[in-house]
């Protein structure tokens, strides 16, 4: 056990000593594979910051009811029991025609300013809640209700909420995707890096493996050489990451103001961050694992 | 259970090596050393001194045969075994293999490193070996800038460092005048005085030194 926590210690120096040797070109490796990793964080980061803000909007299903202009008071209230007994009805809400008139002309500013209308345009409606949030039967019963006589018009608010959120779903894909993609081609770059680091240490693993030395310990200083190009390659990533995120933030904050939300990307949070990194640094552990097994495999062979 | 093979430091039987490409550079050699003896294995270039030596110490398998290191049959080893079979060997390769990118301590200090000693007692092990071979005062020298002979005693004592019972010479003396040669094989004279064995390849017909000699002629074992 001593040993075993000797010989990795021993590597770890020897790796340490070479990043000290050759800083800038292990600056260079860590952006380059910063720059990759970047990719796919910052779309997961895009995607996440989205969802959360779409989580603000209900998802529930909504049916407006637009009735037919200037139904009388008694068919509106048969409709309203109607509705009420529908089986997949869960809840209404009926807004008459007037205060969906006031409502509209507050929001938009214009109450008193003598940009009123002569009349109200404006039918009356009922707000209706289903039963089952499962998007086909909610579209069934919006298909249904449109088809009652009173019924003028009916509108399916979640639609917009629903493409939404299929686009999220999209989003999240892609960022599998990208991240397996980009990934194998990082291991790829460590692979070859390693595989470069070897050649110009042919001779010592030649008369090492000569002398007795076993695989495990001829691949060890590259196992942690790869490691420690993707562990900084990781934080590169990372800071990269949180550069783009704080100048968005700083752009954004005045447009956001503008709309009267305090929408704002919010950063990676711990346990992403460790993931980043530590599949940053496992990446380069397994490109630089393959890259000094085929060497050996290469030499073995008689 | 002793048998009579087991005092046998190694024992070739029969063994064969043929290269690929169809060369065969030994042909069903076979002899056995004893612990503690000192062996010259002459031959001229190409009458396969390397290949007798590389096949010992498992650097390279025969075609057939067996060969016993200890009366264990390392041809039935496994390849992960191998490198543990190698420790048992002081290898001193005919061309060196020294590593040029580090000086004459790092470079003694790689065996122990790779048998898992270092710090405090590897540097005692190490400046003894390069004591025993003179060259304890060019510790940080480079190899590079080492004459030929100082560049053998390197090898050997990178060869000593991890105290071996057996040390595989492959001409130690190779290019080197008839005093300094000399002088080096007293050196293994001397290893071989506290108990190690020693094999030497040389191209010298007669070694000027006292010893068993084991002669090839194209692959095969003149007796
Ligand atoms: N790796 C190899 N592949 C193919 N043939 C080889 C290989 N190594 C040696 N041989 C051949 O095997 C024969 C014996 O070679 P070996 O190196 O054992 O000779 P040697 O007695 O050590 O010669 P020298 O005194 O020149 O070092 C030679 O004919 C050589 O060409
Ligand atoms: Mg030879």
């Amino acid at each position: 056990m001593m040993e075993w926590l000797h010989a990795h210690r021993l590597a770890l120096l020897i790796t340490l000593k070479k990043l000290r040797a050759t800083p800038l070109a292990h600056l260079l490796m860590a952006g380059v594979i910063g720059a990759a990793l970047s990719l796919p964080s910052g779309l997961y980061l895009l995607v996440n910051n989205l969802e959360r803000a779409a989580g603000n909007v209900s998802v529930q299903p909504q049916i407006t009811l637009f009735l037919v202009q200037n139904t009388p008071q008694e068919v509106i209230h048969t409709l309203e029991h109607k509705l009420r007994k529908h089986p997949a009805i869960e809840d209404i809400n009926f807004i008459p025609r007037d205060e969906a008139w006031k409502a509209l002309l507050e929001r938009n500013g214009l109450e008193g300013t003598g940009g009123e209308l002569e009349t109200n345009p404006l039918p009356d409606a009922f707000i209706v809640h289903a039963n089952d949030t499962d998007p086909n039967a909610v579209s069934a019963l919006q298909q249904e209700l449109s088809r009652w006589p009173e019924v003028e018009f009916a509108q399916l608010d979640a639609a917009w909420v629903k493409r939404l959120h299929a686009l999220l779903q999209l989003g999240n894909k892609l960022v599998v995707v990208l991240a397996g993609l980009l990934g194998f081609a990082l291991l790829v770059i460590i692979g070859n890096t390693i595989r470069l680091q070897i050649l110009t240490q042919r001779d010592e693993i030649e008369v090492s493996a000569l002398i007795g030395a076993t695989n495990r310990f001829i691949r060890r200083p590259f196992l942690y050489a790869g490691t420690l190009h993707g562990l900084l390659g990781g934080v590169m990533a990372w800071l990269i990451l949180h550069a783009a995120l704080f100048l968005f933030n700083v752009s954004v904050k005045d447009l956001a103001q503008l709309y009267g939300t305090d929408f704002r990307l919010e950063p990676l949070g711990l346990q992403p961050s460790w993931i980043l990194i530590g599949c940053a640094a496992a990446l380069g552990w397994v490109g630089s694992y393959f890259a000094v097994s085929r060497y050996l495999f290469n030499l073995e062979r008689p | 259970m002793k048998t009579a093979g087991d005092c046998r430091v190694i024992k070739f039987d029969a063994v064969t090596k043929r290269y690929p490409g169809g060369h065969e550079a030994l042909r069903s050699v076979s002899f056995a050393i004893d612990k503690g003896e000192m062996v010259f294995v002459t031959g001229h270039s190409g009458a396969g001194k390397t290949t007798l030596l590389k096949l010992a110490a498992a650097i390279e398998r025969p075609t057939s045969g067996t060969i016993l290191l200890n009366g264990q049959n390392i041809g039935k080893l496994r390849r992960a075994a191998l490198p543990y079979v190698r420790r048992n060997f002081g290898l001193i390769f005919q061309d060196h293999k020294l590593l040029y990118d580090r000086n004459v301590f790092d470079n003694v200090a790689l065996p122990l490193a790779i048998a898992g000693i270092s710090g405090r007692e590897a540097g005692k092990r190490v400046r003894a070996a390069l004591d025993k071979v003179g060259l304890l005062h060019r510790e940080k020298a480079m190899p590079i800038a080492l004459s030929g002979g100082e560049q053998q005693r390197l090898a050997i004592a990178r060869a000593i460092v991890s105290r071996p019972a057996i040390l595989l010479a492959d001409e130690p003396t190779g290019n080197l005048d008839a005093n300094y040669a000399r002088d080096i094989m007293e050196l293994f004279r001397s290893f071989n005085q506290v108990g190690v064995t020693v094999i030497i390849a040389t191209p010298d017909a007669a070694p000027s030194t006292t010893g068993r000699i084991l002669h090839l002629d194209h692959g095969m074992l003149a007796s």
